[in-house]
């Protein structure tokens, strides 16, 4: 399957890149031939809805997982609608990460418990006119 | 923020009741602590960003910020027809000989009219809004912007200051970033607040004061940023004093401290520097060392 | 008439001078916009009551599931990323939606139509002296300030006003600017002190960018230094009055009364500032019209 890794510099030895919506580029990396391309990240110089952005980017893209630092609520409602899996690392190497990925290292994202209001808790909700 | 670096923020809902003068207080404080505390600096008041006044900055870098975009009409190819009009809920398009013409100022950006024109003659520019800068301060380096007046995306320009300081802050190890903040409760409130460890609230006791204070806790309450009060000016009111601290109290805000009026803060104002270094002794020099302290325990005991 | 009371830095006496102005003219249809929708604080001052409410909503889209074929066109014309099609399904964000409605007016399908979401409310009733009282709230956790003022801007609770007098809230970005659009003349309130004066610069700049006469309050003068003045000097902004720092009056701001309660003395001192408003505002008048004229014929 394909799984995106958020990254600093366009190739597989690139720094990991903890931010999602806001990383510099993705690398997509095939897990079973361990092929792999670098993207640009378009949402990179959003103005607001970066993460939406960039969820729609590595789902258009074909990916199945994605591994970054943290996820917000935009991007964490937008992955799960789109059935992407997400993982969490913290730093070194894209290369390394994924060794670690394909040996079953890597935590799954779990959102934070109860942080505030409405904002964890399905989307915002205002109330209807 | 990853790798033990915390992030402090400093709001206030109401305007002018000394979250710039506070915060170089702090930094001050510090950068002078036994070991000294590590620092990266933001100013997150972009619309009218102050903290460089207090605290002399050296700029390293500065960068064009592109905010959004505007849409620009193509007059030789518009035909008059309004359509642009009839689409804009941003009263931003405007007829004018027998063309149509946008208002930067007013446009939003959506490109509405552009999917509509049938002449095609409408097209979306990227704006350059401002500038943000990298800087060395005398307590350690700080990011901040200037946006230009009359625009929009102050948010998008804060989270992009407070992200350099985050990265920063990760790649040099600093143990704190901290962020004077913009007044209100909107959006570029709420991109200061995000990803903070502990928002101090910088509360005046006026009536004023007490009413943005507490819209302010509420917003970051519903964001999940545990904050702190600290009462400036507080002997201006204290009836109002007295109401702060017993919201405090009910709503279990720990109170980081009480600061007295002190002209002696102006007077360091207008030199150029936090009131602690230029008036160490004064009654409000003294009140900050106390909140610095109460900030710092408070700090360490966020997780990381 | 509109007014509008601004200043670049928060805290330097926009809501001070902004109700003394209000409290000062004997008009009888003087209505008070307070637009700092944020942190509104001038009913603590004019304490109106309030007998007209209204929700101020922005238009969201709402996908018709069984018209929707997911052909992605919706998020492609979107901006802000606020609608996104995933999976065969359709996401919206109403945090991030600006209402501008093209994924409306695009979609092939029309499949999709607008509901209005709540992000804050306005609200009006009469105040002391026979104010007139409006003002808008932004529900708290809302990022968007500019929707709720432009429509308490459109809103129009008091028709037949001859003067309106607005509240800006500090800084110069949109929601500055939305609540300055539309006015005839703009005060800048500020203090004298480095802070003052960086701010005030900004907000000169602003004024001059929305082509406006302007001129400028000191207010708590005599606690810094004298900059502001030479600012005003070389800009060429009148300095219509100066309040001095009194420590009485911060208290009795502080406690909420206005500044013409706690010394009536500047109850004429505003009215003479009214006065000298008009008349700015007829000697810009006529290259104002001027310029119209260029513009629209």
């Amino acid at each position: 399957m394909k799984l995106a890794i958020s990254a600093v510099e366009p190739h597989i030895n690139s720094p990991f890149d903890a931010r999602f919506g806001r990383c510099a580029f993705f690398i997509f990396v095939d897990t079973e031939t361990h092929a792999w391309e670098a993207s640009p990240n378009p949402a990179l110089t959003s103005g607001g809805g970066a993460g939406t952005q960039a969820a729609q980017f590595i789902a258009s893209q074909g990916a199945q997982a994605v591994i970054s630092s943290s996820f917000g609520p935009n991007a964490y409602e937008a992955l799960q609608a789109a059935g992407i899996k997400m993982y969490t690392a913290l730093a070194g190497l894209v290369e390394n990460i994924f060794g670690e990925f394909v040996s079953g290292e890597l935590e799954e994202f779990s959102p934070p418990p109860d942080s505030g209001n409405n904002t964890w808790q399905g989307r915002h909700k205002r109330s209807r006119i | 923020m990853n790798n033990g670096t915390k992030q402090l923020v400093v709001l206030s809902g109401k305007g002018g009741t000394g979250k710039t003068c506070v915060t170089a207080a702090l930094a001050h404080l510090a950068s002078k602590d036994n070991p000294p505390v590590s620092l990266v600096l933001a100013d997150a008041d972009v619309d009218a960003a102050n903290l460089e006044l207090l605290i002399k900055p050296r700029i390293l870098e500065s960068q064009d910020f592109r905010g959004g975009q505007v849409a620009v009409i193509d007059e030789d190819n518009c035909q008059g027809c309004g359509v642009c009009a009839a689409v804009c809920r941003f009263e931003a398009l405007h007829a004018n000989n027998g063309t149509y013409r946008v208002d930067p100022i007013a446009c939003d950006g959506c490109a509405a009219c552009v999917t509509q024109c049938p002449e095609d003659a409408i097209s979306m520019h990227e704006q350059i809004v401002g500038r943000w800068f990298r800087s060395e301060s005398r307590y350690g380096p700080l990011f901040h912007a200037a946006l230009r007046p009359a625009q929009d995306n102050s948010g998008k320009l804060v989270t992009l200051v407070k992200q350099h300081a985050r990265l920063l802050a990760m790649d040099e190890g600093r143990q704190l970033a901290l962020v004077d903040g913009p007044p209100g409760i909107g959006c570029p409130v709420i991109s200061a607040a995000s990803g903070a460890d502990l928002a101090l609230i910088v509360a005046e006791p006026s009536r004023a004061g007490v009413h943005d204070m507490r819209r302010v806790l509420s917003t970051t309450a519903h964001f999940g940023v545990p904050s702190l009060v600290c009462i400036n000016k507080a002997d201006i009111n204290p009836e109002g004093t007295i109401e702060i601290e017993t919201y405090c109290m009910q709503h279990g805000i720990p109170l980081a401290g009480r600061i007295p009026f002190d002209t002696g803060v102006i007077e360091a104002m207008v030199q150029g520097e936090p009131v602690t270094v230029y008036r160490p002794e004064s009654p409000a020099s003294r009140a900050l060392h106390a909140v610095w302290v109460r900030v710092s325990d408070e700090l360490q005991e966020t997780p990381a | 008439m509109i007014i509008a009371v601004a200043s670049g830095k928060g805290g330097t006496g926009k809501t001070t001078v902004a109700v003394s102005l209000a409290l000062a003219i004997p008009s009888g249809s003087t209505t008070f916009l307070d637009c700092d929708v944020e942190a509104p604080n001038a009913h603590l001052y004019l304490e109106p009551k309030f007998t007209l409410h209204k929700d101020v909503g922005l238009p969201i889209p709402e996908v018709d599931e069984q018209l929707c074929t997911a052909c992605g066109r919706c998020a492609e014309v979107c901006q802000y990323h606020a609608i996104l099609v995933l999976a065969g399904k359709v996401l919206v964000f109403p945090e991030l939606c600006h209402g501008c409605g093209s994924c409306t007016l695009n979609c092939p399908e029309d499949a999709i139509r607008e509901v209005p979401d709540v992000l804050g409310k306005l609200e009006a009733g009469p105040a002391a002296n026979g104010i007139n009282f409006a003002r808008g709230m932004l529900n708290v956790a809302e990022p968007m300030a500019v929707p709720v003022i432009r429509q308490l801007k459109n809103w129009q609770p008091f028709p037949d006003s001859a003067l309106v007098i607005r509240d800006v809230p500090p800084g110069t970005s949109c929601p500055v600017v939305e609540s300055i659009l539309g006015a005839d003349f703009v005060l800048l309130v500020t203090e004298p002190t480095p802070f003052g004066l960086h701010d005030l610069r900004l907000a000169a700049q602003l004024v001059r960018d929305l082509d406006l006469p302007a001129g400028v309050i000191v207010n708590r003068d005599g606690i810094g230094d004298s900059q502001v003045d030479e600012f005003c000097c070389e800009a060429g902004l009148p300095v219509l009055m100066r309040i001095p720092m009194e420590r009485r009056i911060a208290e009795s701001l502080a406690r909420g009364q206005p500044l013409v309660e706690s010394s009536p003395e500047y109850l004429p001192r505003f009215q003479e500032l009214y006065a000298r408003i008009q008349s700015l505002i007829e000697a810009n008048g006529k290259e104002v019209q001027l310029a119209q004229i260029e513009l629209v014929s």
